[in-house]
């Protein structure tokens, strides 16, 4: 535990990319295993351990410091991990600290009831560092500026394999990933994952912004406002996997005995529904799909009024045949002449949007409101299906945002790398005419959209010009405005101006502007849709 | 008779004595004025008159201009100074008292008395020794006006020789770079320096030509700050090895190309808060403060024991919480215009 907290606090404070590389890469090359393929897996996808939650060390703490201090301690911190790393107090017995693996075990053998003893132990055994790295290996998720993809980049240098390989196998293994050691550091043969239904990273697209691209090279497809999924079959087993390649099967039953042979699919997880997505046809929008998502069981009723289908981008793997390498074209003719053999009750085909040339497709961008589609994707003909983030082959070019502007109503600190700034606000729009005395109803909240600078100015004005504190929360006097971008608005039950953004995102801010003079929830409203 | 303690008004803008006609720290110019420290933030150019220890006034002068002449020939600005343990009266039958507080060079408590009634002002404080000032001096006294900046449990100041040695450590173990420490231009700076020297750190130490009178002025008050070379009259190689101390602005600005592959530091109470650290870009946090950390506030209260604290810039909740936990009246004081960002 000892070398992993030092790597932990080394990573934490390092900016360069190379020395997190060369970091991650030394420890796992100096650690035996079992305990580097842990710290492998604590680093890329998170340990889960059911017993250990923020809120389980939130009682913990509470037993040791006063509920108040602790709580604006954490909130000061913006991280409960942290906070109980330096409020813990500190033990008589000099550190024992146990390695990772004795870590790990000692984790996964405690339950709701023993660790309330058990981990206070465990955390009397190393030092503050110590606490901070068992606290995020114990939660999951370190944020410490390392993501999935770096960690194994670190593992695939410090063994000299390729990364692909790496993420070609990671899916179907489980940590401590033995098989994946013995490959890439004893030179073993390479885990076999034909048989099993895993994830393939998926190809993804940068911003078009302003790059304007030749429609002879690139094919324009609908970007569809849905979720994307990979649908994978191997032997018997059907699988749906979300974009971060979280296993979602259990929330799309209905998907799950529709694929008639073995292959791996990329498309558009859409449901129908009364509310039909204009003449591109037959998806409900975004809206409709969000009452389906997040759920482990679904309802016949639900089934029923809101079923899943896919709109189909691509295909990666069919019947054994691994088409990735193929261009785009070749793929897509694939892609076609499967539609015959897949039920269209549960699949269609996303279609291909011609244009005579750039300006035309601006033009068809621009005409598109309906509610199902997000914007445009361009991808190049030529274009092999690669993992990750290409320049030049996909792009996407969303629809531009709506506009609104809201008065800023309370501020809430954020965490990671926003921690102790005051960074999450929460704006509202007039219900009448403010200088006929009508209030403020909080429409949305929003914590994108500015720089580290404006962040700090905005942390600056909350602090001076708070009227009322509820816990962690600050009501200012109500004096700035946002230009607040939103990609679309639906009635809500959930909030008490009957109204939901979607992504909002502070667009500007107008130090400019009096207050007065921000939008009414009329003005927002009239942008409903659906 | 008056009602208790009517003679002392916190006001947004400082704290106002209405028989003396002045202010404690005011963040605005006014006709007269009792300063704490010479921080920006507690001492603003632009008074008729301040009444503060030599060495403030000596800051001040430094930072203000506060002894040049007008179109007249003629220094409009009235500097009156006061030793420390020394006590002068003001109109109203107003007596104040400056007693060290330990902050950075010339800070000052001030001891408000009136009436037969004792008010401390702490302006900014710490309980650690610092060799570039004498250390705060418990008084009794019957309201006690204390900082929080670091009022949260969580602050704890590990001891600055830990410190020091992590900073020399990593120095040496990267002899062709160089280490550049982010330090406040008025005190942390000087704590620092004398810190090293202390530690046994020989060798030249390289300033950012903003530190340069700062430091002047601290050796002219007799702190020994050893042989200190300006970063512009030397070479990317001359450094190699060394330290170099800056403004924590300077931190990421372009100034800092001209430097040796740097590693970067911070010496800051924030550094405590990984997250802090990381927002400054800061590979070495040096947890090194000029301000109390928890226990130093929560026991400088009890062993001041007053009637009542008030508590002012900072995280006054906390330490509001504390009070009531302790049964100790206790109330926050709504000060503006005190910023914390670099302590």
């Amino acid at each position: 535990m000892e070398e992993f907290s030092v790597l932990i606090d080394a990573l934490v404070y390092t900016r360069s990319r190379n020395e997190k590389l060369r970091l991650i890469a030394e420890y796992l090359r100096a650690t035996p295993d079992p305990d580097r393929g842990w710290a492998l897996a604590a680093l890329s996808d998170g340990l889960d351990f059911p017993a250990v939650k923020s809120s389980t060390i939130r009682n913990l703490m509470k037993d040791r410091i006063d509920p108040v201090l602790w709580s604006l301690s954490r909130d000061f911190v913006g991280d409960t991990a942290e906070t109980a790393s330096l409020l813990w107090p500190a033990p008589d017995q000099p550190p024992s600290p146990p390695s990772v693996s004795e870590t790990v075990e000692l984790l996964e053998a405690m339950n709701r009831k023993s660790v309330v003893t058990e981990l206070p132990k465990l955390l009397d055994r190393v030092d503050p560092s110590g606490r901070y790295a068992l606290l995020k290996l114990a939660t999951g998720g370190m944020r410490i500026g390392v993501s999935s993809r770096l960690a194994k980049t670190a593992f695939a240098q410090a063994f000299n394999v390729s990364v692909d390989e790496v993420e070609e196998y990671w899916h179907g293994l489980a940590p401590p990933y033995p098989e994946l050691f013995a490959w890439a550091a004893e030179g073993e043969d390479p885990p076999d994952i034909d048989n099993l239904p895993t994830f393939r990273p998926f190809m993804l697209a940068h911003p078009l912004e302003e790059t304007v691209v030749n429609l002879g090279d690139y094919a324009a497809e609908w970007k569809w406002d849905g979720i994307r999924v990979q649908l994978v079959r191997a032997g018997d087993e059907t699988r749906v996997y979300s974009r971060s390649g979280d296993n979602i099967s259990a929330t799309f039953p209905e998907l799950l005995d529709v694929l008639p042979f073995p292959a791996v699919l990329d498309g558009e997880l859409l449901v129908r529904g009364t509310v039909q997505g204009g003449e591109e046809g037959g998806a409900a929008s975004f809206n409709a799909l969000q009452q389906r998502l997040g759920r482990k069981t679904v309802s016949k009723k639900m089934l029923k009024e809101a079923p899943a289908f896919v709109r189909l981008y691509d295909a990666l793997l069919v019947e054994g045949e691994d088409l990735r390498p193929l261009p785009w074209t070749q793929r897509r003719a694939r892609l076609e002449a499967l539609m015959e053999r897949l039920p269209d009750s549960h699949f269609d085909l996303s279609r291909i949007v011609e244009a005579k040339d750039f300006e035309h497709l601006a033009a068809i961008r621009e005409g598109s409101r309906d509610d199902a589609i997000e914007g445009l994707m361009l991808k190049r003909k030529d274009s092999p299906y690669i993992t990750g983030r290409r320049v030049g082959y996909w792009y996407k070019w969303k629809r531009d945002p709506l506009l609104v502007d809201c008065v800023l109503m309370y501020a809430q600190r954020g965490s990671g790398k926003r921690s102790s700034f005051y960074s999450d606000f929460t704006f509202g729009c007039w219900d009448g005419d403010p200088d006929a005395g009508a209030d403020l109803l909080p429409v949305g909240k929003a914590y994108s959209g500015f720089t580290d600078e404006e962040l700090k100015k905005l942390d600056r004005h909350v602090r001076r010009n708070t009227v009322n504190r509820f816990g962690p929360v600050r009501e200012t006097d109500k004096s700035l405005v946002f230009e607040v971008a939103f990609d679309s608005v639906h009635e809500s039950k959930r909030h008490k101006s009957g109204l939901a953004m979607r992504f909002p995102r502070i667009h500007r801010i107008r130090w400019d502007k009096p207050p007065h003079e921000a939008d009414r929830v009329e003005a927002l409203r009239a942008l409903v849709r659906d | 008779m008056s009602a208790p303690f009517s003679w002392i008004k916190p006001e947004p803008h400082g704290i106002y004595i209405p028989p003396a006609d002045c202010w404690v720290d005011p963040s605005r110019a006014v006709g007269k004025a009792l300063v704490t420290h010479g921080h920006a933030d507690h001492a603003r150019g632009g008074h008729g008159e301040t009444v503060a220890t030599p060495e403030t006034l000596a800051i001040m002068e430094l930072r203000y201009r506060t002894g040049a002449e007008d179109d007249a020939g003629e220094i409009p600005h009235k500097a009156v100074p006061v030793e420390y343990g020394e006590t002068i009266r003001l109109k109203g039958d107003v007596d104040a008292t400056y007693i060290p507080a330990g902050h950075v060079l010339g800070s000052a408590q001030i001891l408000l008395a009136h009436a037969g009634e004792r008010v401390i002002v702490t302006g900014d404080y710490k309980r650690r020794e610092d060799p570039t000032c004498p250390p705060f001096e418990v008084t009794p006294c019957d309201i006690f006006i204390t900082e929080a900046t670091f009022g949260l449990p969580l602050f704890t100041h590990p001891p600055i020789e830990d410190e020091m040695a992590k900073l020399l450590d990593r120095l040496a173990a990267h002899p062709d770079r160089c280490v550049l420490v982010g330090a406040y231009a008025l005190g942390k700076a000087q704590r620092v320096i004398a810190e090293l020297r202390r530690a046994g750190h020989r060798e030249p130490i390289y300033l950012h030509g903003a530190m340069e009178k700062m430091c002047r002025l601290y050796e002219e008050h007799g702190v020994d700050l050893g042989e200190l070379r300006l970063v512009s009259d030397y070479t990317k190689d001359d450094m190699r090895g060394a330290i170099v101390v800056s403004p924590p602005s300077a931190l990421n600005d372009r100034w800092s190309r001209r430097l040796p592959d740097p590693i970067t530091a911070m010496a800051s109470g924030w550094m405590r808060v990984r997250q802090r650290a990381r927002q400054r870009n800061v590979e070495l946090p040096l947890v090194i403060s000029d301000h109390a950390d928890w226990g130093e506030l929560t026991r400088t209260i009890k062993e001041v024991d007053a009637q009542e604290n008030w508590i002012t810039h900072g995280r006054e909740d906390a330490l509001l919480r504390w009070c009531q936990l302790h049964q100790r009246r206790a109330r926050a004081l709504a000060l503006v215009g005190y910023d914390d960002e670099d302590d």
